[in-house]
Order: C-alpha cells, then sequence, then structure tokens
C-alpha cells in the first residue's frame, strides 16, 4: 500500500535525509521517501502490517526530530 | 515569516543587542562579563542546548545542535565568551535565513502550481450553489461563470466562451470554445457563460492528475541529490574524527600547547554541518521542475531533469509531433475535366468513409454532399474505393488500384498521399494530400542544435517519400520511414547503441501508441498531454500543449538547473575544505569560520532559488 503524510515541522534538511534512511531499514517498508521541500512522507509498505509499520516510523521519526509532527 | 520565525528573530535581535552593549560598556569584573555572555547566550541558544541533550538521549550523536553545542560551550570553557556568544548567533542567524528562504521558495512554487479548484457551481432549483468539486459525478452539469476556475473536465452543452489555459501550458493566447468542445479543468473561463458536463470524476481530472505528478516529483531524486545525501552521512563524522585527532595528537607529539589545538579543533565542528548542500541541491531540482511547469512542462522527477542536459539524440514521431496530424489538400491535378469537379468525384466516393484522408477531401470540396447522388460504393483495403456517382463509374484510389482496372496514370511531381481518380475507366487526375509541418517545428530543431544536440531522427511509418520530405525541410540529420510501431522499438534500441555512455536519448510522441517506446528511451517526452491520460502516464516529461520549440525550453531549463547545481556542489566544498585547511593551520578563527560557513549556505540557498525564475529562459 502507499500512502503519503504531510509532515508539519520538519525544519531541517539533513533531519529529512536521516528519517528516510531510517524508515528504509523498517521491516516491511518497501521504499520511503522524505520530502524536505514538499514536507511529504511517501510510505510504500506490507499492506497486511500497515498500521504497525506506520506506529513504527512514527516512533523512529521523533527519535530524529523530536519537533516533527506526522499528521496522520 | 511565520510565528516560530519570528520569535526567533526577536530572540536574535534581543541577544545581539546585549551583547552589543556588554561590549561596549567597560567592565571590568570577570564574573559579570561572564554573566552578561551567559545570558546572550542562553537567550539565543538555548533550544541548541536543549535539542542537543535530548538527541544525544535519543541515541543521535553527530547532530548538529550536539556539535554546535561542543563548539560553543568550548570556547566558553577556554574563557572566549564573545567567541562562543558570536557563533551561536551567528548559527541561529543562518538557520533562521535558511528557513525562511526555503519557505518562500515552497510558496512561490505552490502559488505556480496555484490551479486547484475550489468549488464547483451546480445548479438546484433555478439557483447556482457552489459544491466541493469531489462531491460532483459523471454526467452532472456543472455553471462556470467567467472568471471562474474550471473544476472539472467535461463537455461544453451551453455557451461559448474563450478560456485562459496559461496556468496549464504557459500559452498566453486564449481558446476559444462552443458547444461540443472538450474543456479541461484548471484553465479559467475568460468571458462568457458556460454550462459544462462534467466527463471525468475530480480524482481522475486534468488538474488532480498534474496537481499528483508534480508534487510526486520530489520522490524521483537526480543523481546529483543523491550523491549528497551519502556525502552529508561521511561528511559530519569525518570532519568531527578529524576535530578530535587534531585536538589530542599534535599535542602528544610535539607537547604543544593544547589550547591552541582545541581551539583549531573547534573551528572544525563548527563547519561539520553540511548544510548548505543538503538544502541548496533539492531545492536546485525543486525549482528547476517548478519553474518548468510554469512553461507548460512537466516534470516526473529530478533525475530526468538532471538526464535532460546530458541528451545527445533526439528522436521523434512524425504524426502529431512535428507534423500537425491533419491532413489537407495541398494540389489537384486534373486530367480533361475542372478542378472542382475532380475534388467533387472524389469527395462523394470517399463520403461513406471516416478516414482522415476521406475527410479532408470533404473539406476541400467545401459543399454539402448529396448522398443520393453515390451508389454502390464498395471498399478496396490498401486500394480505395469504387462508386457509381450520377450513374457514372468512379474510382478513386492509389496507384495500385489503378493498376488493377488498368487506367493509363502518371506520377505527380509533389510529395505526399496521391489519390487517382478515374470516371468510366479513364484516368481523370489526381488529388495530393499531405500533412502540415507544425510552425515551430523548424525553430525546435535548430534550436536543439544550437543547445549541442548531435543528433535528430524522425521515425515515422509513413512512405519514404513523405517522411524524407518532412525531415528534408526540418533539415532533420536522419530518417527512418515505413516503420510499425515495433519496429520504432527497434529503431530506438539501435540508436541508443550510437550514443555515449553517459550521454541520453529522448524520444518524443504525442503518447497515443507510442508507449513502449516512451519507455524504451532513456527519456520519453509527450506532447500535448493536456487531456490525454495515456500521454501523463506513460512519459517521464509531459508538454501540456503540442509545441515541439518547448523541448528546446526544457533542456535549457534543465542546463541552467545543473549549472546551479554545479555551482553550488563546488563552491560549498570548496569554502568548506579551505576552512578546514586555515583552521587546521591556526590562520583562522571561529567568528571567521562560521560567518563563512553561514555565508556559503546563504549564498547557496539564494543561488538554487535562481532556479525557479525561467523568464530568462526563451519561451
Amino acid at each position: 500500500m502507499k500512502k503519503s503524510f504531510k509532515m508539519v515541522d520538519l525544519d531541517c534538511a539533513n533531519c529529512a535525509a536521516k528519517m528516510e534512511t531510517a524508515i528504509k531499514k523498517i521491516k516491511g517498508v518497501n521504499h520511503a521517501t522524505v520530502s524536505f521541500m514538499s514536507q511529504k512522507m511517501t510510505i510504500d509498505a506490507d499492506d497486511d502490517h500497515f498500521q504497525e509499520i506506520i506506529k513504527e516510523i512514527v516512533k523512529v521519526c521523533k527519535r530524529i526530530e523530536p519537533d516533527c509532527i506526522i499528521q496522520i | 515569516m511565520s510565528r516560530k520565525q519570528r520569535k526567533m528573530l526577536f530572540r536574535i535581535l534581543l541577544s545581539a543587542a546585549i551583547f552589543v552593549i556588554g561590549l561596549l560598556l567597560p567592565i571590568h569584573n570577570i564574573y559579570l562579563e561572564f554573566t552578561i555572555y551567559l545570558i546572550c547566550y542562553a537567550i539565543v541558544g538555548w533550544d541548541v542546548i536543549w535539542k542537543a541533550i535530548r538527541n544525544i538521549a535519543h541515541g543521535q550523536i553527530f547532530d548538529e545542535n550536539f556539535l554546535m553545542a561542543i563548539a560553543t560551550i568550548g570556547a566558553f570553557c577556554l574563557g572566549e565568551y564573545p567567541e562562543g556568544v558570536e557563533v551561536m548567533l551567528f548559527y541561529q542567524i543562518g538557520e533562521l535565513f535558511q528557513s525562511y528562504a526555503v519557505g518562500r521558495s515552497r510558496k512561490s512554487i505552490r502559488s505556480l502550481m496555484d490551479i486547484k479548484p475550489d468549488y464547483a457551481n451546480i445548479e438546484q432549483d433555478g439557483k447556482l450553489i457552489q459544491v466541493d468539486p469531489e462531491d460532483v459525478s459523471v454526467g452532472n452539469t456543472i455553471v462556470i461563470q467567467s472568471g471562474e476556475k474550471i473544476p472539472l473536465d467535461g463537455i461544453v452543452l451551453q455557451g461559448q466562451s474563450s478560456i485562459n489555459t496559461s496556468a496549464l501550458t504557459g500559452e498566453s493566447l486564449p481558446k476559444d470554445v462552443t458547444v461540443g468542445d472538450q474543456v479541461i479543468s484548471g484553465c479559467i473561463n475568460q468571458t462568457g457563460l458556460l454550462k459544462v458536463q462534467v466527463t471525468k470524476e475530480f480524482g481522475e481530472s486534468t488538474v488532480s492528475k498534474i496537481l499528483d505528478l508534480v508534487e510526486n516529483s520530489s520522490n524521483k531524486k537526480a543523481k546529483a541529490e543523491n550523491f549528497i545525501t551519502k556525502f552529508a552521512r561521511y561528511y559530519t563524522p569525518i570532519v568531527v574524527i578529524g576535530a578530535i585527532l587534531l585536538a589530542l595528537i599534535p599535542p602528544l607529539v610535539s607537547g604543544g600547547n593544547w589550547i591552541q589545538w582545541i581551539e583549531r579543533a573547534l573551528i572544525f565542528l563548527v563547519i561539520s554541518c553540511p548544510c548548505a548542500l543538503v538544502i541548496s541541491i533539492p531545492l536546485s531540482f525543486f525549482g528547476g521542475i517548478g519553474g518548468a511547469s510554469k512553461c507548460g512542462i512537466l516534470v516526473k522527477g529530478g533525475n530526468y531533469l538532471e538526464a535532460l542536459a546530458k541528451t545527445e539524440i533526439v528522436v521523434f514521431d512524425k504524426t502529431g509531433t512535428l507534423t500537425k496530424g491533419s491532413f489537407r489538400v495541398v494540389a489537384a491535378h486534373p486530367n480533361e475535366i475542372s478542378q472542382q469537379q475532380l475534388l467533387e468525384y472524389a469527395a462523394l466516393a470517399e463520403s461513406f468513409s471516416k478516414h482522415p484522408i476521406s475527410l479532408s477531401l470533404k473539406q476541400a470540396y467545401g459543399k454539402e454532399i448529396n448522398h443520393q447522388r453515390v451508389s454502390n460504393v464498395q471498399e478496396m483495403s490498401g486500394r480505395g474505393v469504387s462508386a457509381k456517382i450520377d450513374g457514372k463509374q468512379i474510382y478513386a484510389g492509389n496507384d495500385k488500384l489503378m493498376n488493377q482496372i488498368q487506367v493509363d496514370w502518371h506520377m505527380c511531381d509533389l510529395v505526399g498521399t496521391i489519390v487517382h481518380v478515374a470516371v468510366n475507366g479513364i484516368y481523370a487526375g489526381h488529388i495530393v494530400i499531405s500533412d502540415e509541418i507544425k510552425e515551430d517545428a523548424k525553430r525546435a530543431i535548430v534550436s536543439l542544435k544550437q543547445q549541442g544536440i548531435q543528433k535528430t531522427v524522425m521515425l515515422t511509418g509513413d512512405t519514404q517519400a513523405v517522411g524524407e520530405d518532412v525531415a528534408k525541410q526540418l533539415s532533420l540529420d536522419e530518417v527512418h520511414t515505413q516503420l510499425l510501431p515495433s519496429d520504432k522499438v527497434d529503431c530506438v534500441e539501435s540508436l541508443l547503441q550510437q550514443k555515449s555512455a553517459k550521454g541520453k536519448l529522448a524520444f518524443v510522441g504525442d503518447g497515443i501508441n507510442d508507449a513502449p517506446v516512451l519507455s524504451r528511451a532513456d527519456i520519453g517526452i509527450a506532447m500535448g498531454g493536456l487531456g490525454s491520460d495515456a500521454a501523463i502516464e506513460a512519459a517521464d516529461i509531459v508538454l501540456m500543449d503540442d509545441k515541439p520549440s518547448k523541448i528546446a525550453c526544457a533542456m535549457k531549463i534543465s542546463q541552467k538547473t545543473l549549472r546551479i547545481v554545479k555551482q553550488n556542489i563546488i563552491f560549498s566544498l570548496g569554502i568548506k575544505g579551505l576552512i578546514l585547511l586555515l583552521g587546521a593551520l591556526g590562520l583562522t578563527n571561529m567568528q571567521a569560520a562560521i560567518f563563512a560557513d553561514v555565508g556559503v549556505m546563504v549564498i547557496a540557498v539564494l543561488n538554487a532559488s535562481r532556479a525557479l525564475y525561467v523568464n530568462s529562459v526563451e519561451r
């Protein structure tokens, strides 16, 4: 399933790149992009565990940039 | 400025003001001095310190906040209070500027793509009500008043108007529409009231597709972007390790001054953030893609924009790309009958056919066709037709048909599709029909050549004579004729062998039945994307209108973007390298280093936002 989310207060480009790398490492994620320019995250992940994967993504992003909020 | 940015600006100004007062006042008490600078530092940098602590707790070590905190606290420990404050001040000014500049570019790109309609008018009980375009379904009738945006794709039921397509195509000339014409969402209705029957739901309409495409374009990254991401990952750790080594080794080996070497190491930390590159490179591509869409050129990703600048071979489809794809009678050469009569026979004989050739004959004849004069119509596939008109036996078709009925015919010296006509077994002459070359095709080829395209090739399913004639008129380098769709793929395959390893091949087609070739080429460019879903989906770059000269325009934007990217990479790396060197040799101090670092970023961001402005590129 492919879905995109808005990211609020994504203030640093380097963090966006770090998030992208970290999200790609999560099991079940086929592809991910975090775009600093459009302040959006696009996730392509397995359908079966999609909700859990999203939770994991939120956790990972929180660790990298606690100020950034992912709108789900 | 957002509220957050205003708050930051206030903090910077307040801190700077206290800092200046601290510098000017003749304070000799060391504790008082320390307190004043500490207040400045806390006002401007508390969040950096806080983030650094928080991120370490999360396992983020090489984080810019942490590095900045170490560098400034280090300066304080060494008793260099003003340095510590200055570094933090400059750092925050840089961050503020960057977030402001990026926010501005983001906004201006968004306004470029301000084609999203907010509402649709529906007539209910004689009154107009505004509804969300998403709630309108196919078959509904919507009303568009003058000055309003067309919210959904549809067909005009009532009214006539001129519509402005410039938001989609970059074309400033308005287009006239009347009953039965298609209108496309995102255009603006300028003059009259239109009643339109909706043919596509909002999610499927042109405007949604375009918005989707542009917003997702940053997902496909250019090589330069990937390089920078990778580079950033290694740059910071390497510089930090360099700083540690610089602080430890020289004093240990030569027993030098610890403070002096630690100071130099702090300079390393100050410039360890790859920000300038990490921000400016994606910003350049984002700007380039945004600028292109302003001209009616949709680029599906940074990688395609990058590839376009390296194009060596451009392959064109003929019909609909270089030519208009509409056939027209260019000459009628009668034999013993009048020209009008020749046209009349041909038009009547072909009057039951819907082939483009037949349509052009009817158009040239120009009068109402009386079907009662025509009987016994027989179509002979690949040859022509036979019919009885006013009791006379008429044959109209190609040379094969003439040979078949054993009529003595002769060739024409004009190039095109030739329809011979025979009346009661006697040759009556022929009509020449050909496709028109687009007005700007010639200019497009010249312009591409000027930009260093090595080879221009045309592929066509048309006859050799017609193909070669068009190629000659446009001075193309190579032409391949009488190709089936599958032959076109083979042709492109062999052309792909001819280019250099780094060069790219672009194929330009109209998106109709050339999807395989579009995807086989390095860059597939589809024209006339306005209203054609197939084109938008199959291609990497979509030209919203059908002007071949836009290809040259797209290339110019691509080259300009890449030039900016290259400048930024060289400039940022060069300055950073220089400061590292000067810092290691002890030839610079911390203030100069942070000043240079922030300066590099500001210049790189400003340079990147140039990519957005395409006015300098000839339209």
